[in-house]
């Protein structure tokens, strides 16, 4: 039915006459209206049913790119592996940022929660004495805690997840300063005192591709949260509360609840990276990864994941890591500035969340 | 004949704005009872404590004969009154088995259901389509379809089968064609009468008059925060309704 005549049958809709007549008529409304479609809308609603589509696209397409301008350096196996090895971290840090983005939230502070978690290993083992898995285990609940203090700020003061997590950004980065008083914990230190904190860092070599054990690592955790999300009534629960979180609470899901707890389970992931940071770094630095919460966020982004909540896939967000560390490797070995590094990452943030608003317009 | 749901002497009031005044209601076994009134008769706060999502300040509500206190739509839910609410509260981004299984998933037997909680998709989506057909909704043809891509009328439907799924006893029905066009507004009159038929009474708030004059067994007209009376749509008029609804007209002594 077209929309005036759908306009017109609203207005006379209080007729009672006028409705029976129609409805007897017709009798099958419910088929879908699929037969005239332009090639552009059969793509839009592919898009739409398969949001991990576009990223994996761009990831082919811009490897095949660069292989033609960065020439045969870029294909080789140190380089490809030494990518795998760059996005480890933004990765790990972006599987986390992909839950609380999902439920239509955002953490700012995902990176500074990594740091202070990495610090409380590093203090506790190496500076303190306390045996490593005991100084693991606290960072771990560091990470817990910190997550769980966002989810708790989200739900009770109902402030919105930007505003929360900007503060806490500044308090988790303050207390990582608090704590190391500036200070880095040396890598030969930790070598020394605390090795299993380098573990992550490990390399191995598997017929020229050479991988960090936190590299499969962090491949486990997108597979341990696709499995979640998708498996599980909590993974649902999840796309439901970003959907529409009225909607979710009258279906009986206790949204602050689950609020709180995928803040928490956010945390935990991101202090696994920090775990992993301390081998791929070597060192404990308080200022590193200070770009690490925005790489997290463009990587989620540019892996298909909405904004606006309900819709993407965890590992649309791995893919949209290895674009971002495909982008960069690319540049540079074809000798550009670092400043088109960011000029072509921009470029691509804004692309992909057009392409994600043009895929949303299918429902409307 | 004992009612199913009754409502007796329920107050509710706002400040110094008196939204309910000592309001009754009674519901039969198998039957739709339209609830009409005017804006601000009322009618919208008798729904919500009846729902649960707003606590009377007074008078209680009794299920079957027995008295029952709720403090969400949640508890309600889990006593068998199921709201359709006007917004359908569905998430429009899951498919159709997730929207009617949200919140009360099936998990899998065993290990895998009970260690690692894995959903049995399989169970579910048998179970949504057997409902779906049930209430004749059989031209759904994908149960996995994402909700946004149904029709206004399917989305119903879906929110329909969803609230006589689960040992039901009361379906309240707020306002479930006001957003819909006139075909589709046809459709959902059909479900209604379709849930009817498999013995579950409906309540049924509307403001459009043919529609609750078409399908209602007994019409509660509420007016100024109590019940002005119960009519049968039989043997009065569409405009007699609403000159007792706004006070244009005494309402008739039973």
């Amino acid at each position: 039915m077209n929309k005036v005549s759908d306009d017109i049958s609203k207005d006379l809709k209080d007729q009672p006459k006028f409705t029976t007549d129609i409805g007897e008529k017709d009798q099958d409304h419910h088929s879908f209206d699929l037969g005239e479609q332009t090639t552009l809308k059969k793509i839009q609603h592919f898009l739409h049913g398969n949001p991990t589509i576009v990223p994996v696209i761009i990831l082919i397409l811009s490897v095949i790119a660069f292989g033609f301008i960065a020439g045969g350096k870029f294909f080789s196996a140190f380089n490809l592996s030494l990518i795998v090895q760059q996005v480890t971290i933004v990765g790990i840090l972006a599987a986390a940022q992909t839950l609380i983005i999902l439920t239509a939230g955002i953490d700012l502070s995902v990176a500074a929660m990594m740091v202070l978690a990495s610090v409380f290993m590093g203090k506790l083992s190496v500076e303190m004495g306390v045996p490593t898995l005991p100084a693991i285990a606290v960072g771990f609940i560091s990470g817990i805690a910190t997550g769980a203090f966002n989810g708790l700020l989200v739900t009770r003061l109902r402030l919105p997840p930007f505003i929360v997590t900007l503060g806490t950004w500044n308090i988790f980065f303050a207390l990582v300063i608090f704590f190391t008083g500036s200070q880095s914990i040396r890598s030969s230190d930790i070598e020394v005192n605390a090795p299993l904190l380098h573990f992550w860092g490990e390399r191995i070599n598997l017929g020229g591709f050479v991988f960090t054990y936190g590299a499969f690592l962090m491949i486990g955790i997108f597979v341990f949260l696709w499995f979640l999300l998708n498996k599980t009534a909590w993974g649902r629960h999840v796309y439901a509360i970003g959907d529409d979180k009225e909607a979710a609470e009258l279906s009986g899901i206790r949204t602050d609840r689950m609020l709180v707890s995928i803040y928490a389970v956010a945390g935990l992931v991101v202090a696994i990276g920090a775990w992993v940071s301390i081998g791929r770094v070597g060192s404990v630095s308080p200022t590193s990864f200070y770009e690490g919460n925005l790489d997290s966020i463009t990587a989620v982004v540019i892996g298909g994941t909405s904004l606006f909540g309900g819709r993407g896939t965890i590992i649309g967000s791995l893919f949209g890591a290895l674009i971002v560390g495909v982008f960069s490797s690319g540049l540079s070995i074809a000798g550009l500035d670092v400043l088109w590094q960011r000029f072509a990452l921009g470029c691509l943030i804004i692309v992909a969340v057009g392409i994600d608003q043009w895929i949303r317009k299918v429902s409307a | 004949m004992q009612p199913v749901l009754v409502a007796n002497k329920l107050s509710k009031k706002y400040g110094k704005v008196v939204a309910l005044d000592s309001a009754d209601l009674e519901l039969y076994p198998g039957e739709v009872l339209g609830v009409i009134g005017d804006n601000g008769a009322g009618k919208s706060t008798l729904i919500k404590v009846l729902c649960g999502a707003v606590i009377p300040d007074s008078g209680e509500i009794l299920l079957d004969g027995n008295k029952v206190t709720f403090t969400s739509p949640i508890e309600a839910r889990k006593l068998g009154i199921e709201t359709v609410y006007q917004n359908l509260a569905l998430s429009p981004a899951l498919s159709i088995t997730d929207n009617m299984f949200l919140g009360r998933e099936i998990r899998q037997k065993g290990f895998m259901g009970s260690f690692l909680k894995f959903l049995d998709k399989k169970a579910m989506a048998d179970e949504a389509r057997k409902r779906l057909s049930d209430l004749g909704l059989l031209t759904i043809q994908n149960i996995n379809q994402l909700v946004e891509t149904l029709s206004g009328g399917q989305r119903q439907g879906v929110a329909v089968a969803r609230a006589t799924s689960f040992g039901t006893k009361v379906v309240i029905m707020d306002e479930p064609t006001a957003a819909l066009g006139v075909k589709e507004s046809r459709r959902v009159l059909e479900l209604i009468g379709e849930v009817r038929s498999r013995g579950i009474p409906i309540i049924l708030i509307s403001h459009n008059m043919p529609h609750v004059f078409e399908v209602a067994d007994r019409i509660h007209i509420h007016r100024l925060g109590t019940r002005l009376c119960v009519i049968d749509p039989k043997k009065h008029e569409m405009s007699d309704a609403v000159a007792y609804m706004t006070g244009a007209k005494q309402p008739p002594k039973d």
